[in-house]
This record gives structure tokens, C-alpha cells and sequence, in this order.
């Protein structure tokens, strides 16, 4: 910058002239902020508002009653609180420890020629839309799990708990959606847990190796609690995409939204899949309103989970980092 | 100096991407304006059309160049979509746009001005109309059936009354052996199985139908359930749209739903037959649809808001069928607009029955067509008749 005025180009005067660089950036990071938190509240008062009749009409009964008569104006959001709570439960139940498990081989046990090539699939299917999950699960999933799973399950176990008690005839339920969307969100866990695994420094596997553990042990004290807190964080975005998964959930949950049913086999409702399935074509204003209740009671069921998570986050991560639990 | 360079190529990078933000931004609402109703996107009458109409009929459509935007019921969808094609060789400055998003949907976007007009499964109610305020024409373009449908692989053959399946799909009757259905079919080998119910889990015309016509028929359901585009079904699993029902019914031994005829159709599910008013037990198809039609004649109210199900009289007719319509404003503002779309609306009721009966819609009767096109001529633009009858 020490040639003359006369000499330099546009830039270099354009650039001396506007000196406030960092500022401008600061300005245009804090507006690009400012437009994601503006849209959460616009669509927080979308859904406030377009819910105002069903609000004054129902209350917050409205949340514990059952029923789901768009005809007689009977409504009530246990039943998709219910399934989205159970279905998301499920999936996290039985796809947070699988993919912890995928992550510890893929970071500490896998050979190195597969590493890369098993990592990129796992990723591959976190890309795969979810419609064509639905689909599989439909085509596929569904007669497997009806002839191979529930039906011997129902005539067994089912017989004396209630969870696992028949009929299972068209296979489609709670539990398949679960399952469903277990598959659906393994390779989200999957995929995050590696990355944080990557990220453990290799002095707290060596520190363990030095002093004689085995392989388990290193990956037990040192490698796992080092990461415990991304890892509740990527099973968290895993719960999060199950709550919100609509068309593979209503494509195997059943569709059964006045009832909660004990059974894990019978057919349910998500809120999401509510929406999705009777908002295009929905009986009059009432019905449509409600709809958006439901909309605003997933919304709130998100940010509850949401807090809790980060919750749970801070809970873990408290104390010196990689703190070894005797 | 390199540095300097680096920088400098940020700051063009920079400057190019706000430059192509611009006029993106700006761009951003366009799109929409033109589901205004108010925007001036119909140009002036063209003196003539650049080519011969193709057609060999005697109807020529008035030459107007026009857009139509519309929307509504998914049912009509594939045969509006055919007549709105074939009418570009007829009409080629005549460009229409459906969306198929549903018959609630599309009332409520004719209603809300958005759409120059609405297809709709179900007619409007008069709470509706009294909301709108300004006359509106029912036209009726073509008839639906929806009809039941099973999986039970060693049956050939098998036959409903009306009690009977309010019976099965309020949960009554649970097992394909029971009396009330073996009564209605002698001589039918009936297998101990279960029946499990698959109805839609979408809010749809189709089970506004057919829950109508249960209704109809079993005072029970008229009380339990009620009519409704979505109901509470006392038993059963929910499939979405036709092709998720008849999915869950083929993977489910013993299940029974229903569906659009068309459907039906083209994938060869089994089709019983069904008792009518008359006792008769009749099959559903193209013929015994339009005779539902037939028999609400008599009955048939001016605006011809009517719900043909389980007509009181006549042999040959298929109890459970419904009209679709399209609704358009009785005064139109912009005369284009209303010359290309009364135009339209002949065109489709007369020479597109042909393309309906081919993609296995139900064309109107005789005398409802004379009826819908009588409406046609009613249509107004500033006091005058936006179209005529050809002689």
C-alpha cells in the first residue's frame, strides 16, 4: 500500500477507502444469523396462529386426550405423541448403540484398506432419501418382519406381555416404524460418532496402551469417554431426524389415529405423518387447525428434546476432559 | 505481491457473487404473481389463430390467447391433464395450468381467488358458497366409482350389500366365514380367516364417497363414523392413496379396503359386486357408474350439487359413485379469461368424452351433460353471455 494515488488501481483505492473490512463481515455474519432466527419465528407464529381455533376450542386437554374424529370434531394429540415419542424411542434404542459400535470398528479396529471405502458407504446411505426407506420398508421390511419377527414373537412372548401381543396381520405398526427409522438414523450416529472418534487425540491411546491395557480397555477408558459428549450430540440429530421423519413413518406406522393401543405391534400415528396425511384435504377450518396444533405440539416436543440434550451434553462433558471413571 | 493479488481476486469473487444476489433477490416474488388474479397476464384478443384448428369437428373455439391456472381434485387429474393437452392442438394460444392438490384444497384456492377454477370431488357447501359470496357454477365433467376390494387368493367370486360391509368396516363382522356375508353368497366356499381393514390414511374424496354411501345404507354408521374426506375408522390400518391401500391389501391375507375404479382397473385387483337400492347385486364399471348418474335425474337440483350415492331406483346401477365438478364464478371479470375457459369446458364435455372413456372415466349421461352445458351459457361477463351454445 505505499505507492502513490496516482498510480494505483480501482482495488487499491477502492480497498483504502473501505478499511472497515472486518466490520462489514461482522455485519453481513450477524444478518445472515439474524435471518435464521427470524425465520424460526415466523414459523413460530405461523403455526401459533393458524392454530387458534383448535387452541380456544380444545385446550390444553388437548394434549392427554385420545380420539380422532375430524367429523365429529373430537380430537386429540395423545395418539401422535404417543407414536412419535415411541417410534423415535425405538429407533434410538436399538440405532444409538449399533452405531457406536460401527463407529469404534470403523476408527479403532477396522483395517486400514477398508476404512475409507466402509465410511464413504455409511454415508452414502445417511444420504438416501427417506421415502425410498419407507419404500424398502414397505416391499421388503414389512413382509419379513410380519412372518419373521412378529408373528413368532406374538405367539410366544406375546401371550403373556401385552407390548409384543398379536395380531400382527398386516405387519404394519409402531415397532416396524421404529425399526424403520432406526435404519433410517444408523447411519447418521454412525457417521458422527466416527468423526468424533477420529478426532481423540492418539496420546490417550497410547497413555492406556502403555500401561497395559488391552484393546477393549483402551477403547473403554480412553477413547470413548474422551468422546462421550459428540457422540449424545450425533445420537441427539439421530432422535431429531426420527421425530421429524414423516413419509417412511407413514408409510409403515398403520395409520391408526384415535387409539393408543398397548400393543408394539398395532398400528399408530405419528404427529408428522398426521400432518402430511390429512392436511391437503382437510374436512373444514376446525380440522385444518388442529392439524397445526399438532404441528405446534411436534414443535414443542423438538425443543424439549432439544433442551434436554443439551442438558445431558453440558452433564457429560463436565470435569476435565477424558477424565478415566474407575 | 501475490498476496495483494489473492485479495484482489477475493474481493472480485465477492463483488460478482452480491452482483448475481441482486437481481436474484429481486426476482424472488415474480413467480407468484402470476396466481394473482388481478395481474394482466392474458394478452389481448389475437385476430386469428396462426394455424388451422385441427379437429375436424364444427366446434371452433373462439381465438383468445389466455393462461388458466386451476387446481383441485386429484381423482379428474389424469383426464383433465389429457383434455388440456389435446385442446393445445385446438386452442394452441390457450395455456392451462392444473394442479392436482386435492379437492379441499382446491375449493379453498377458487374461493380464495387464486385459480380461474377449481376441481372439486365434493360440491361446496353452502356454508362455503354463503362465505364466497358470488354465484358459482357446479359443472360436472365426469363420473367416479369406488369399489371394494380383497385378498383372499382362493376366492373367485364374492358379493356385498351395503349392511354388510358397514358391518365389516365397523369391526362387526371378523371373520370371512360369518353368517352374514355366507348368507349373501350361497354356494361360495368361505375361508375361516380373519378380515383386516385397510382404508386410507389420507383425507381424500374417495373415502368421502364411500363413506357416504356407507352412511346410506346402515343407520349405524350414520351415527358411529359419519361422511367425511377423513373419518374416524373404528378398525383397520390406514394405506396412503390408492396405491398404498391396495399394497396393504395385497401383503394381507384377508384384508379388504377400498378403492378408486379406475384403479382398480388398471392394476386388475378383484372387483365384487354390490347390492343396490334396487336388490340387484351389480358389478362395478363404466356403465353401471354412468347409470348412477341416471338415477338422480328426477331429483337433480338446479345447481346440480347432488351426491349420487345408492340411488333409489334402477337395476343396473352401481351404488357407490360420485360426480366430480369443476366450479367457476357465474360473473367473470376478465372477458379472455371467461371466452377461453367456456370454451375449455365445452370442448372437454363434448368432444373429450371420448379421451375419458379411454382412461376409464364414467362419462356423464346424456341429459346431465345437456344440463352442465346449459350452465356453460349462463356464464356472464359484464351482464353479457360469455358463450353460446354452437348450433
Amino acid at each position: 500500500m505505499s505507492q502513490k494515488e496516482e498510480n494505483s488501481s480501482f482495488y487499491e483505492v477502492w480497498q483504502r477507502r473501505t478499511q472497515h473490512g472486518d466490520l462489514l463481515f461482522g455485519w453481513l455474519t450477524l444478518f445472515f444469523g439474524l435471518v435464521v432466527i427470524t425465520l424460526v419465528f415466523a414459523i413460530g407464529y405461523v403455526v401459533w396462529s393458524g392454530s387458534a381455533e383448535a387452541r380456544d376450542r380444545f385446550g390444553f386437554g388437548f394434549l392427554f386426550q385420545t380420539g380422532w374424529n375430524p367429523v365429529k370434531h373430537n380430537f386429540g394429540a395423545m395418539p401422535a405423541i404417543y407414536g412419535t415419542l415411541v417410534s423415535s424411542l425405538i429407533a434410538v434404542t436399538l440405532a444409538g448403540p449399533l452405531g457406536i459400535l460401527i463407529a469404534v470398528f470403523l476408527s479403532e479396529l477396522c483395517p486400514l484398506h477398508l476404512r475409507n471405502p466402509l465410511s464413504f458407504l455409511i454415508e452414502l446411505l445417511a444420504a438416501i432419501p427417506s421415502v425410498i426407506y419407507g419404500m424398502w420398508g414397505v416391499f421388503v421390511f414389512i413382509p419379513f418382519f410380519k412372518s419373521g419377527i412378529a408373528k413368532p414373537l406374538a405367539s410366544t412372548v406375546g401371550q403373556w406381555l401385552p407390548l409384543f401381543a398379536g395380531p400382527v396381520a398386516a405387519g404394519r405398526g409402531v415397532m416396524v416404524a421404529g425399526i424403520i427409522l432406526a435404519i433410517m438414523i444408523l447411519p447418521t450416529i454412525a457417521a458422527i460418532a466416527r468423526e468424533i472418534l477420529a478426532v481423540v487425540p492418539n496420546h490417550q491411546r497410547e497413555a492406556l496402551l502403555a500401561v497395559g491395557a488391552t484393546r477393549w480397555e483402551m477403547i473403554w477408558y480412553g477413547v470413548l469417554p474422551y468422546s462421550r459428549a459428540g457422540i449424545v450430540g450425533g445420537i441427539m440429530l439421530g432422535l431429531g431426524r426420527a421425530l421429524g421423519e414423516t413419509m417412511a413413518a407413514l408409510m409403515v406406522i398403520g395409520s391408526a389415529k384415535s387409539t393408543i393401543e398397548n400393543s408394539l405391534f398395532a398400528p399408530g400415528i405419528t404427529a408428522a405423518a398426521l400432518i402430511a396425511s390429512e392436511l391437503p384435504n382437510a374436512n373444514d377450518s376446525l380440522h385444518e387447525s388442529t392439524l397445526i396444533l399438532i404441528a405446534l405440539v411436534l414443535f414443542g416436543i423438538t425443543l424439549i428434546l432439544n433442551i434436554l440434550a443439551r442438558l445431558l451434553v453440558w452433564q457429560v462433558s463436565r470435569g476435565p476432559v477424558g477424565t478415566i471413571r474407575a | 505481491m501475490s498476496l495483494t493479488k489473492n485479495r484482489q481476486i477475493v474481493f472480485f469473487c465477492f463483488l460478482a457473487l452480491l452482483v448475481f444476489l441482486a437481481p436474484a433477490c429481486g426476482s424472488g416474488p415474480a413467480p407468484t404473481d402470476m396466481t394473482k388474479k388481478d395481474q394482466p397476464t392474458v394478452e389481448a384478443e389475437t385476430a386469428e389463430p396462426k394455424s388451422a384448428p385441427k379437429t375436424t369437428n364444427s366446434f371452433k373455439p373462439r381465438a383468445v390467447k389466455a393462461k388458466l391456472t386451476a387446481s383441485g381434485a386429484s381423482f379428474p387429474d389424469p383426464i383433465y391433464q389429457k383434455w388440456i393437452e389435446s385442446y393445445k392442438g385446438v386452442a394452441p394460444d390457450v395455456a392451462i395450468n392444473y394442479q392436482p392438490v386435492g379437492s379441499g384444497q382446491g375449493r379453498k384456492n377458487f374461493f380464495g381467488g387464486s385459480t380461474d377454477f377449481g376441481g372439486t370431488d365434493k360440491y361446496a357447501s353452502d356454508e362455503e358458497l354463503e362465505t364466497f359470496g358470488k354465484d358459482v357454477f357446479h359443472i360436472p365433467t365426469v363420473l367416479g366409482a369406488v369399489v371394494v376390494t380383497y385378498n383372499l387368493p382362493d376366492l373367485e367370486k364374492i358379493q356385498f350389500s351395503g349392511e354388510t360391509l358397514a358391518n365389516i368396516f365397523l369391526g362387526k363382522i371378523t371373520k370371512w366365514n360369518a353368517s352374514a356375508i355366507a348368507k349373501e353368497n350361497p354356494g361360495v366356499e368361505l375361508p375361516d380367516e380373519a378380515i383386516t381393514v385397510v382404508h386410507r390414511s389420507d383425507g381424500s374424496g374417495t373415502t368421502s364417497i364411500f363413506t357416504n354411501y356407507l352412511s346410506s345404507v346402515s343407520k349405524d354408521w350414520q351415527t358411529k363414523v359419519g361422511t367425511g374426506d377423513s373419518v374416524e375408522w373404528p378398525v383397520g390400518i390406514g394405506g396412503e392413496k390408492n396405491p398404498g391401500v391396495a399394497q396393504a391389501i395385497k401383503q394381507t391375507e384377508g384384508a379388504i379396503g377400498y378403492v378408486e375404479l379406475i384403479y382398480a382397473t388398471a392394476n386388475k385387483l378383484p372387483t365384487p359386486a354390490i347390492k343396490n337400492a334396487a336388490g340387484e347385486y351389480v358389478e362395478p364399471n363404466l356403465a353401471s357408474t354412468s347409470a348412477a348418474a341416471e338415477g338422480f335425474l328426477k331429483t337433480m337440483p338446479a345447481d346440480l350439487r347432488v351426491n349420487i350415492i345408492n340411488p333409489p331406483e334402477g337395476e343396473k346401477v352401481y351404488p357407490i359413485a360420485g360426480f366430480t365438478w369443476i366450479l367457476v364464478t357465474k360473473e367473470q371479470t376478465d372477458k379472455t379469461k371467461a371466452t377461453a375457459l367456456t370454451d375449455f369446458l365445452y370442448w372437454s364435455l363434448t368432444e373429450g368424452t371420448k379421451d375419458a372413456e379411454a382412461l376409464g372415466y364414467a362419462p356423464l349421461p346424456e341429459t346431465v351433460r345437456e344440463k352442465a352445458l346449459e350452465k356453460l351459457t349462463q356464464i356472464e361477463v359484464a351482464g353479457k353471455p360469455a358463450f353460446k351454445l354452437p348450433k
